[in-house]
């Protein structure tokens, strides 16, 4: 029993904290931590940095320019960056379409797509999701027929992650429609800009523009955009939500979320005194934090038996399910923190760059929204029900 | 990064595990709890023969010094068996108490007799108004000569019915709740004008409230300084909430464990009842309460014989505020998973169920320890 880093550990974390000392720009950090909007130009330009360190693409071996961290490593980058206020990576294309494309893709698809995730030269999205498949993912009904050497694409995806800024999508499509429903879909790598291709903003309840639909109405992709065999794609599919679901539960966004709380609660004041030694609002806030130090444990150990040989299983999935939960319980506590002031939707307050005098505490403004918006944190990467299934299913076998 | 028990503590879990296996069926239990004594004599002297009461002790007790994983490792084992035997209050509580503040004369005097069971400890520190505040101690110590008198009442003290030695708080000095002025003395339990009311608890064991009435001890009976006690009974409850962890998750193993078997094997609607989604739910929600039990078990066993701090405060508190709701989340889910079974006595799982609400009730519930750690929240 041993809950302590190794002294090569603690080196590579100082290594990290120096990086992001010395490299990590301050305005990104203050929107990342207020919960602001990142613009495209935001992300591009971290994603430039972390490049130029070779530390973006942390699931790839390293003969592809990837970077090969332990799984505490990992941990402790996730940590140190969640609490420093580094952007999340956009995941699509790094960390999903490219370990599918590692593992399964052709030597032309490597040499073709690896450098230009690397260097943002493409930004990927999603293609998953449909209007009649969510978390029965595979009933999805976009067809793929194959003419020659293309494929016609005709369909609909929905809930896009930022789709309007993609030029590609990672798409699971329909190439059999005689067998079960799993044996007949292939993935497919599809070029944004390809006529036929429409995207439409979905604006979510928080005013947001984050998700889209994107519709194909005979969309001609070439053949050699098929990863792997044709018909074969849910299993690629499948490995793919596994790099998906790890990390879900987001234990150093919450406890970066925590701190965040905890100034803020430091700064408001309820019968004159700060909040935080509000008798309520203190326990609930050490509610809180005792229900994120077990589930950091229990990320820990998942951690240490990763390190040890082990795979992730389905405790990755009750870890997202309490991950989840916990982070909606802080952005809860957040709002209720502001009080009335939760109730102005105030958008230039919003923004970093706002200059003019605050309606409230400066931290108030994106506070209810991002509750709002955080709703989505137990319904995406399969919806906590989903991963109750999971555990039902795979580790006690109901 | 390893949270595996090393080879040593493997042996010691497995040996506890052999051992409960073969001395505590449920019948033998329910056989134990019905005795006067209110447990086992036999399974309490092989604890002892085995070496398993000195495993906190250092090892001219016979001990290897064992720290709070070690001291889990034994306390699991016997959550499993839903042992009823004293081991908490005698050895981890009692002994520690004394191994801590007693000079050496106490410690040789009755650490050996500890470390082998052939004395049996029970600690009381609560009173009927201190509603687990170790602070509010209204019992009274007054010097008479060289003597002191003792006054007043201790409440729940569990295994004082059948105790040789009964360590209690009093005040020397000060006024109720003052964490100054309190005194701890070891008590003979055959002390002149010491009564015990004794009764069985909803969950198995025994105990008893004691009433002190002019209860002389000489000077030797008071561990350590006089006035001074606090810290250290604040420190050994700590101790005894890290074991008492260990005890919930072996109990909350079991109790997973007979909900699952259940839901696979009754059949309802021509099903196994585990086949429909809303049971198979909460069970996936029973199996994460003792996911962040086991985790801040392990956190407290880390923490338990460190110097005290207040992270080791906040992590003793948050411990026990985590295992005490997830124990009785599996219980009251339990119960409700077996249906009308769960509620007879002549199924084990309601033995399982009773003991995990009883561990809320131990040493500090969920609210008085999330209470306590909103007191030591940090700012940032």
């Amino acid at each position: 029993m041993n809950m302590n880093y190794t002294a090569e550990e603690l080196a590579f974390r100082d290594e990290v904290r120096a990086f992001l000392d010395a490299k990590l720009p301050e305005d990104i950090a203050a929107k990342v931590k207020g919960f602001r909007k990142l613009s495209k130009e935001d992300h591009q330009r971290w994603q430039k940095i972390l490049s130029e360190q070779g530390w973006y693409a942390t699931h790839w071996p390293e003969q592809y320019g990837g970077v090969s961290w332990t799984p505490v490593q990992k941990h402790i980058w996730d940590e140190e960056s969640c609490r420093y206020g580094v952007p999340r990576s956009i995941p699509f294309g790094v960390n999903m379409v490219a370990p599918v494309i590692i593992k399964f893709g052709s030597e032309e698809q490597k040499q073709q797509y690896l450098p230009r995730i690397l260097s943002g030269e493409d930004w990927w999205c999603q293609g998953y999701s449909e209007p009649g498949a969510g978390s029965d993912l595979a009933s999805l009904k976009t067809r793929a027929v194959r003419e020659g050497d293309h494929y016609i694409v005709n369909g609909q995806k929905t809930w896009t992650t930022l789709g309007q800024h993609a030029n590609m999508i990672f798409c699971l499509v329909r190439t059999n429609t005689e067998v079960k429903a799993q044996e007949g879909i292939s993935f497919l790598l599809i070029d944004m800009n390809t006529p036929g291709i429409t995207v439409r903003p979905i604006i979510t309840l928080d005013g947001e523009h984050e998700v889209n639909e994107v519709f194909f109405e005979d969309v001609k992709v070439p053949a050699e955009n098929l990863v792997g065999e044709e018909n074969k794609g849910w299993t690629y599919a499948k490995y793919l939500l596994t790099y998906e679901r790890t990390g879900l539960a987001g234990i150093g966004l919450s406890k970066a979320a925590l701190t965040h709380l905890k100034q803020l609660a430091s700064r408001r004041v309820k019968n004159g005194k700060p909040l935080i030694q509000d008798p309520t609002f203190s326990q609930r806030i050490a509610q809180v934090e005792i229900d994120l130090m077990a589930a950091a444990i229990s990320n820990l150990r998942i951690v240490a038996s990763v390190e040890g040989g082990g795979v992730p299983g389905a405790e990755s999935s009750m870890l997202k399910v309490r991950g989840t939960e916990i982070r909606q319980a802080i952005n809860d506590l957040a709002r209720r923190a502001i009080g009335p002031y939760a109730i102005p939707f105030v958008e230039e307050e919003m923004d970093q760059a706002y200059d003019g005098e605050f309606l409230s505490d400066p931290d108030a403004a994106p506070l209810a929204a991002h509750y709002f918006n955080n709703r989505k944190l137990s319904i995406f990467g399969g919806s906590n029900e989903i991963q109750k299934n999971i555990v039902s299913k795979m580790i006690l076998g109901l | 990064m390893d949270f595996r028990l090393n080879e040593e503590q493997q042996m010691l879990q497995d040996t506890v595990a052999r051992l409960v296996r073969g001395e505590y069926s449920f019948e033998k239990r329910l056989e134990y709890s019905e005795t006067e004594l209110g447990f086992s004599e036999s399974f309490w002297k092989q604890l002892g023969e085995l070496g398993l009461m000195a495993v906190p002790f250092p090892e001219e007790l016979g001990g290897f010094g064992g720290t709070g994983v070690e001291v889990q490792s034994v306390m699991t084992e016997l959550g499993r068996g839903l042992c009823i035997e004293p081991y908490l209050q005698s050895v981890v509580l009692g002994g520690g108490l004394i191994s801590q503040a007693g000079n050496e004369q106490q410690k040789e005097q009755w650490l050996a007799g500890i470390a082998t069971g052939e004395t049996q400890v029970a600690v009381g520190l609560q009173e009927p108004q201190s509603f687990y505040n170790t602070n509010d101690v209204e019992t009274t110590a007054e010097k008479a000569g060289s003597d002191y008198v003792l006054n007043g009442r201790k409440a729940v003290v569990i295994g004082g019915h059948s105790a040789d030695l009964l360590v209690v708080s009093a005040r020397t000095s000060g006024s109720s709740r003052d964490a100054s002025g309190i005194s701890l003395f070891v008590i003979d339990a055959n002390a002149e004008g010491l009564d015990r009311r004794s009764y069985p608890t909803i969950d198995g064991a025994k105990g008893c409230d004691l009433f002190l009435n002019n209860v002389k001890v000489g000077a030797d009976a008071l561990l350590g300084n006089e006035g001074e006690a606090a810290d250290v009974i604040e420190y050994q409850v700590g101790r005894a909430i890290s074991a008492l962890c260990g005890e919930a998750v072996g109990v909350m193993e079991v109790a997973c464990d007979l909900t699952l078997d259940y839901l696979k094997q009754r059949k309802q609607f021509g099903v196994p009842i585990g086949k429909f989604q809303v049971l198979q739910h909460r069970m996936a929600d029973m199996m994460s309460e003792l996911e962040q039990a086991r985790s801040m078990a392990i956190l407290a066993a880390s923490v338990a014989d460190e110097p005290q701090s207040d992270e080791r405060r906040r992590v003793i508190a948050a411990a026990k505020n985590v295992i005490s709701r997830s124990a009785q989340f599996i219980s009251e889910k339990g119960i409700q998973s077996h249906g009308g079974i769960g509620m007879t006595w002549e199924y084990n799982f309601a033995h399982y169920a009773k003991r995990l609400v009883m561990i809320n009730h131990q040493l500090g519930d969920d609210d008085f320890h999330l209470e306590r750690y909103a007191a030591l929240l940090e700012a940032n």
